[in-house]
């Protein structure tokens, strides 16, 4: 019996999305870990930012990735990121809000603050992308 | 495939698909307890209260801690010992749990942990506790990457496949077993968040 691409029997192949969207995360972790492990003092700026642009691209080019699937549910996709987006940018106001209130100014909050857009859109992207990729396509 | 279409009837909730209730992704009850457990974590920072801070970050560890070692060594083997269908029953009432109460007490940990160091000086490269601190900072970078790339992504695929007419049970399955192992490695880290931590309060 044949199976086609847009049913719930088969598995569709994908490029490494989540695979991309996790690295970003990860990236943006250790950036945040070095940041809060030289607090209070002045963390290396050079490598966080390092990190903060690898992360960007890791996104970036999992989101491009994303754009250019043809049998995708992008309505599931559109419907679970957007309640997991909600939630992690919560999430990340609770952690921004912690550093403003640590004092944290300048090039270090706008670093993290950048780091944490990455964190509150990369965590949604993975979960989304790993439920719509489930998810049968109306051809 | 007629091997797939067997395990989602047996995976799937019981019922007929037309009449199977719907799994709710985040349960919505849960969310009133979320919502005053990251006010309480708010309240704490900005009024820099020493107890309500060390209340969240010392709830939501033990919570985030056994929950993650209860989960990983203990029902996990055990869930994986059980037949399908009672597998699925239980999967369908405890995932939605899990959607609520592990972003919440995670947060309450973190948020509420990163200002108590600060307090009692632990955040200080001189403080004899520093490098302890580190180390624990890198073992929850790394659960949290577990946790939030692989862990609750599969955690929430399950449930909305179990939500389609006919579920894929062999992709439930595997996507339970993701679910399982992870839970497994972050528990067998919170061993090392446990040591950290006794060393960090007795010293």
């Amino acid at each position: 019996m044949t199976t086609t691409p847009t049913s719930n029997e088969v598995d569709r192949p994908y490029p490494p999305i989540a695979w991309l969207t996790t690295s970003a995360l990860g990236l943006i972790i250790i950036g945040g870990v070095l940041l809060a492990s030289y607090a209070p003092r002045r963390a290396p700026l050079a490598v966080a930012v390092a990190l903060l642009v690898a992360g960007a691209v890791c996104l970036i080019t999992a989101w491009a990735m994303l754009s250019r699937l043809k049998v995708f549910s992008w309505p599931t996709f559109t419907k679970v990121f957007k309640w997991a987006l909600l939630a992690y940018v919560i999430e990340a106001g609770v952690i921004e809000f912690a550093f403003v209130r640590d004092h944290t100014r300048g090039s270090s909050l706008l670093i993290v603050s950048l780091m944490l857009v990455i964190f509150a859109t990369s965590v949604p992207s993975t979960i989304a992308f790993t439920v719509a990729r489930y998810a049968e396509v109306t051809p | 495939m007629t091997d797939t279409v067997d395990v989602a009837a047996h995976t799937a909730p019981p019922g007929p698909p037309g009449l199977r209730p719907k799994i709710a992704v985040v349960p919505l009850r849960g969310l009133p307890f979320s919502a005053l457990a990251l006010a309480i974590v708010v309240v704490g920072i900005a009024t820099n209260w020493k107890w309500l801070l060390m209340f969240s970050h010392v709830v939501g560890g033990a919570m985030w801690t056994a929950l993650d070692l209860f989960v990983g060594l203990v029902l996990g083997p055990i869930m994986g010992r059980m037949s399908i269908p009672a597998r699925a029953e239980f999967a369908s009432k405890f995932m939605p749990a899990m959607v609520i109460i592990m972003p919440t007490v995670v947060t309450m940990n973190l948020g509420a942990g990163f200002q108590v160091a600060r307090f009692i000086g632990n955040l200080s490269p001189s403080n004899p506790n520093h490098a302890w601190l580190i180390g624990s900072f890198c073992v929850v970078g790394l659960m949290a990457v577990i946790a939030l790339g692989v862990l609750e992504p599969a955690n929430i695929a399950v449930i909305f496949e179990m939500n389609k007419p006919v579920p894929n049970g062999a992709r439930i399955e595997r996507l339970m077993k993701r679910f399982i192992y992870t839970a497994g490695i972050t528990g067998i880290l919170q061993v090392a968040t446990l040591v950290i931590m006794t060393r960090l309060t007795s010293r």
